[in-house]
């Protein structure tokens, strides 16, 4: 019976401690990727001399490279695994879909692999970005004419 | 200043990600095609421009800002061809990034092997 109560204790009590550790998790590594971000675009609008909207594509090209290339040497997914939301949300959950996809279905072939599960994961977000600005854009445009 | 302004939009935008991935059933899919979805919502009444200017680089790298820069294209274009110019604007400014991600993913996948 002391068993039975103790391990309902712990199942009451488990969950939660972990939902609010993993929030934490998330707003720190989202939060230090957000200040990563801020501080490419500073470093390549003072060493390159690009105006900042250059800068910014620079920087997300940057986060992008290095999410893939984690991916493809095989750690980014303990990455995601641990801080989980912190890496998702970014333009790295992004990257990451689409290495992971593009390095798993490599066995495939090129074609039925690679070329038609490449879009496996990140082909959700373009498709319902796409259609949502599409339709969001209609309403601006006759509302606020543009 | 702007490094703490970009720490806490960031983290925010994606500590309610991780709440939203907690508490409901929705995976990872789910959460970043919405998070685009509400990006592009919020700029019906310029709302992320204001973000991005307030908190920079941090309203830049979440996902949110993927929907916003396809709105913000698409509507470049569609000042100058009226309803039209939403196709031909949509990818003006998000396509260094999936091209990027496309052909660095490509490359990787021709080099690299899964590890499992």
């Amino acid at each position: 019976m002391d068993k039975k109560r103790y391990s309902d204790l712990v199942n009451k009590h488990m969950p939660k401690e972990n939902k609010i550790y993993n929030v934490m998790k998330a707003f720190i590594v989202g939060g230090g990727i957000g200040v990563l971000g801020q501080f490419l675009i500073d470093i390549y609008v003072h060493t390159l001399d690009i105006p900042k909207n250059e800068a910014n594509s620079y920087m997300i090209i940057t986060l992008i490279f290095i999410a893939a290339l984690f991916t493809a040497i095989g750690f980014f997914d303990n990455f995601v695994a641990w801080a989980k939301a912190g890496l998702i949300i970014p333009i790295t959950g992004f990257a990451h879909a689409m290495s992971s996809a593009a390095i798993e279905y490599r066995k495939e072939g090129l074609i039925m692999g690679i070329g038609s599960n490449i879009f496996k994961i990140a082909g959700s977000v373009i498709l319902y970005g796409v259609v949502s600005a599409y339709v969001f854009g209609i309403i601006r445009f006759v509302i606020f004419g543009g | 200043m702007i490094y703490v302004k970009s720490f806490i939009f960031a983290g925010v935008v994606c500590a309610i990600g991780q709440i939203i991935l907690d508490n409901t059933k929705l995976t990872n899919g789910h959460i970043t095609s919405l998070f685009v979805v509400i990006g592009a919502a919020l700029d019906i009444f310029s709302i992320y421009d204001k973000l991005v200017i307030w908190a920079g680089g941090g309203a830049l790298v979440p996902i949110t800002s993927f929907g916003h820069l396809l709105m913000h294209g698409a509507l470049e274009k569609a000042n100058q061809y009226s309803i039209l110019g939403l196709s031909m604007g949509m990818f003006d400014l998000t396509a260094t990034g999936i091209i990027s991600a496309i052909v660095i993913s490509f490359f990787l996948a021709l080099i690299f092997k899964p590890k499992h």
